[in-house]
């Protein structure tokens, strides 16, 4: 095959500007080959190079005590404590998933999952968080079936539960949805595998499913806009095969333990290049690469094709050759690839040779580090204009309203579709905040929780950050767990427009406080931007991925309501309509700030409540929907109905943040006074649990109707 | 007494499967997939869920092939137990072990929930710890849980009153709300749900609890 010839067309197709081009001539002295040109684009691109977002992601607390590894790695790891590490990340698979829902979700799973057990950890839990159009649009539909499809076709094949996660819906997300997904593994704090190289000569081998041509250009794919041409774009979605993939994992694990593994690396965004240069870059050493060896699926690939290939399930290794004949023992065993693909050399060079021809050769440490970085232009989000008045409406209609919403109805018709319990440690499954997740074979346990409130963020990006953080830390901790780390998953519009970067910056700063104050340091994440089609940008989405610790699983609070018990009101309540949940779903109205987080009463009222567990039956945080919405699923799920004294909208559907709503009894519930106010807590009762209606003030509806119709939407709306 | 617990490319039970035998006080063996031969004195073989190599071509007919399948066909003929779990079952239908096939759930979609379950025999080691007519519940995690059969084999499972468990609100389509078959000698079972996944406390629910320990009971006494 002959290569196309370097003009700028070729250029522009793979997303390098011109002056980007100008870098490259700078740092070769002569023009690339077809090969090196591809190999830039891959290591050049947003995706993999973070160039927009790099100057402020730097700025994010990454340390603690509790940290083992932090970003810059394929995950964060943090101590569990008893020698056992959590590793966990999340990321996103939105073009991908746009483009061909089912496989791009499904390779969104899969590539977080590598993520993990690349690192040793064997995976635990997954979460997704996901965000659509408004229900009304042509696509939304089968994007919602093929997304939940993919992500469970993927989780539920490889064996992990999925105990967590966000759906949202949104005119914003109609040209563009998102898919970040999240999973977490466990392992040994002594037995954590990295990606740097080691010693001169060393084999670099290649794991896992054979090469093809798909994916190739994804990453590349995945830092553009869309537009209409975009069902052009379907062959550069990767095809998942979670068989292959639990072999894979079942494999690494294996391999790991024969002492084999020098370094390790998944092939993911831009597979062979980006995993190669990693490893060489962390190890200062080159690398070079016969790719005849490398197994290929299909017939005549060509080196470009081979470097840019985002096939799944592979790995890069660098092996102990003292160990060759065990650690292809392993991948034999489990009937996978396992082949010396080239090694690593003294010299700054990336070569890359096919059938003896040189096909790139690339000063590698250049080539890892000289990715261009950005400062952009950014404007700061204008004070949100003061907010009309909102008018009183019946309380319970306005319930109705909200509930009737995907995005407060009950979510089952999705998680049923996830396996939740496979194994069976799973102490807390989808709905109820956090999951909960216990360590095997002992009784401690971890909690998983994923947050972002997009209206916020577009209102305030700094407050929105805050409260993207503060609420991912009242859910873990109304479960009893002690809030540990974060991953971010920063999901914007074309960070090259200022105002658009300006929402970046912004939610980074709040994010960034958010972080420090509540001692919750992030230690992984992932940058998606252009989330925009034909020029309009999605809702600007930081979601945040957070876990948590019960050091003793006789500390968590996991309870139901019951006919009897006090409805307590953790927090101060001041009525924060703007931005709220019965603005967007019964108004239709999308205006006013934010809701200020304290975040020194995030603090104090998360601790109040970890360390009165023993007198909280049940316990929920409050979130968009304010206290109405915590009462209902509080209550809902427990089958129980509840009377809420209040009837103004302030009180009930306020989204005043740093509150939890508590069921207990009465003798409990004098016992969290005392506490409440020897800590400077404010508590209050707000009404009671028991019968078999849902009563707010002077109005009220039968419990039954109204879970008919919250548990009836999802099969209503998607099948 | 003994387990021996099978791992195929792509199960993901297994672990889950040995736990609950362990729990019941059963010693367990980890087979591989390759293997020929079943662990001398195995009193019972278990066949977990997953997706064994992918679910290709169909839900378990390339396990039903493999060489451990020969040698747990083998056990089966002689009398010996065993308990296939969902993608187990799958197994177990198509070695020809147990009658029927399991088709994808008439909601084409994946569904993992817990379900009420009621046993239908009390004749077996399975099913007498629970008594006819019994309510329980054990969650359900699969794609292709429907259970079916021709008339007449359909009509034969029910004249020998083979059907372990029916489900009291069919999530799948199942013929005869089917959720678990016995072989005619009733030593092997084969059901969609996952009794390992209802064992503990923290699970949520004990209900599968009570087959395990039966089964040790059983064991230890022959």
């Amino acid at each position: 095959m002959t290569e196309p010839d370097i003009s700028p067309e070729l250029i522009a197709a793979h997303g390098l500007s011109p002056d980007e081009y100008q870098e490259i001539l700078r740092i070769i002295n002569r023009e690339p080959t077809f090969t090196e040109l591809g190999i830039f684009s891959a290591m050049w691109n947003e995706h993999c190079s973070y160039k927009s977002s790099k100057k402020w992601l730097r700025t994010l607390p990454t340390e603690g005590p509790q940290v083992i590894c932090g970003p810059g790695e394929n995950a964060g790891i943090v101590d569990i404590g008893d020698g056992q590490a959590l590793v966990f990340k999340m990321e996103s698979h939105n073009h991908p998933s746009y483009i061909e829902p089912y496989q791009g979700a499904a390779t969104g799973v899969g590539g977080i999952l590598r993520d993990v057990f690349t690192m040793g950890a064997r995976p635990i839990a997954a979460m997704n968080a996901l965000s659509f159009g408004e229900t009304s649009h042509p696509k939304t539909k089968s994007l919602v079936n093929g997304v939940v499809a993919g992500v469970g076709g993927y989780g539920n094949c490889f064996g992990v539960p999925t105990v967590g996660g966000e759906v949202r819906f949104h005119a914003a997300y109609n040209g563009n949805c998102l898919v970040n997904a999240f999973a977490a593994g466990l392992a040994d704090a002594d037995k954590i595998f990295y990606s740097a190289a080691s010693g001169v000569g060393m084999p670099v081998v290649y794991l896992g499913a054979k090469t093809g041509r798909d994916g190739v250009g994804g990453a590349t794919m995945a830092s553009a806009e869309f537009d209409d041409t975009i069902e052009e774009k379907r062959p550069t979605v990767q095809v998942g095969d979670p068989f292959t993939e639990k072999r894979l994992m079942e494999a690494c694990q294996e391999l790991m333990l024969t002492g084999a593994v020098i370094s390790i690396q998944d092939m993911g965004a831009a597979g062979l290049t980006c995993s190669a240069v990693e490893m060489g870059d962390k190890g200062n050493l080159g690398v070079r690469l016969r790719l005849e060896d490398v197994p290929v699926r299909e017939e005549n690939m060509t080196a470009y094709e081979m470097m840019l290939s985002e096939s799944q399930e592979r790995m890069l290794m660098v092996l102990d050759p003292a160990k060759e004949a065990e650690a292809k023992a392993v991948f034999v065993k489990w009937d996978l690839d396992f082949a010396i693909v080239g090694e690593t050399i003294d010299e700054d060079r990336f070569l890359i040779e096919l059938n003896g021809e040189v096909k790139a050769d690339l000063p590698l440490k250049t080539l890892a580090g000289s990715a261009p970085e950005y400062d952009r232009p950014w404007v700061p989000t204008p004070a949100a204009p003061e907010m009309d008045p909102v008018p009183q409406v019946d309380p319970i209609d306005a319930l109705t309203a909200l509930i009737a919403s995907p995005n407060y109805a009950h979510k089952a018709w999705v998680y049923e579709q996830y396996d939740q319990q496979v194994m069976g440690d799973t102490v807390v499954a989808p709905g109820a905040g956090s999951g909960v997740t216990r360590i095997h074979g002992t009784n401690k346990a971890v909690a998983f929780t994923s947050d972002v409130t997009p209206r916020y963020v577009r209102a305030n990006p700094v407050e929105g950050g805050k409260q993207a953080v503060a609420e991912a830390y009242r859910n873990l901790t109304a479960k009893g767990a002690l809030p540990l780390a974060t991953t971010d998953n920063m999901n914007f519009g074309n960070p090259e427009k200022p105002e658009i970067m300006g929402q970046f910056v912004g939610a980074i700063q709040g994010i960034g406080a958010a972080c420090i104050a509540l001692d919750m340091p992030i230690v992984s994440g992932n940058v998606s931007l252009y989330n925009e089609t034909d020029g309009e940008p999605i809702l600007p989405t930081p979601t945040i991925g957070a876990v948590g610790l019960i050091a003793d699983l006789d500390n968590l609070i996991d309870g139901q309501p019951r006919a009897g018990h006090v409805a307590l009101l953790v927090g101060e309540t001041a009525g924060h309509l703007g931005q709220s949940a019965l603005l967007a779903e019964v108004f239709n109205r999308e205006d006013g700030d934010a809701p200020t987080v304290d975040l020194a009463a995030e603090k104090r009222n998360g601790s109040f409540i970890r360390d009165q567990a023993q007198w909280i039956d049940a316990c929920t945080d409050l979130a968009d929907g304010g206290l109405a919405l915590a009462a209902f699923e509080l209550a809902e799920a427990a089958g129980v109905g509840v009377t809420l004294d209040a009837s103004d909208i302030e009180t009930l559907f306020g989204e005043d943040q740093a509150r939890y709503l508590i069921a207990c009894s009465f003798d409990k519930a004098e016992a969290l006074m005392t506490a409440a106010s020897q800590a400077g807590v404010t508590i209050q009762s707000v009404g009671k649990f028991g019968g078999s209606t849902v009563r707010f003030g002077t109005s009220e509806a039968p419990l039954e109707d109204l879970s008919a119709s919250y548990r009836g939407v999802y099969a209503e709306a998607f099948g | 007494m003994k387990a021996a617990v099978v791992t195929f490319p792509g199960s993901n039970c297994d672990r889950d499967l040995a736990v609950a035998f362990e729990a019941a006080g059963f010693e367990v063996a980890r087979v591989w997939h390759k293997d020929t031969e079943l662990p001398q004195g195995t009193d019972i073989v278990g066949l977990p869920g997953g997706f064994s190599y992918g679910d290709y071509l169909r839900c378990g007919a390339i396990a039903a092939q493999s060489p451990i399948c020969r040698a747990v066909a083998a056990h089966a003929e002689k009398g010996g137990y065993a308990i296939g779990i969902c993608n187990g079952f799958q197994v177990l239908c198509e070695t020809g072990l147990l009658p029927g096939t399991l088709m994808r759930n008439a909601g084409i979609k994946f569904i993992c929930k817990t379900v009420g379950l009621r046993v239908a025999n009390e004749d077996s080691v399975f099913t007498a710890p629970y008594g006819l007519g019994t309510d329980i519940e054990i969650p359900v995690a699969h794609h292709d849980g429907n259970f079916y059969a021709d008339d007449a084999t359909l009509a034969a499972i029910e004249a020998e009153g083979r059907v372990a468990f029916r489900y009291l609100e069919n999530p799948n389509g199942s013929l005869g709300d089917i959720a678990g078959v016995l072989s005619s000698n009733g030593r092997v079972l084969g059901m969609m749900p996952h009794p390992e996944r209802a064992i503990d406390a923290r699970h949520g629910g004990t209900d599968g609890q009570a087959l395990f320990t039966a089964l040790a009971g059983a064991m230890a006494e022959a």
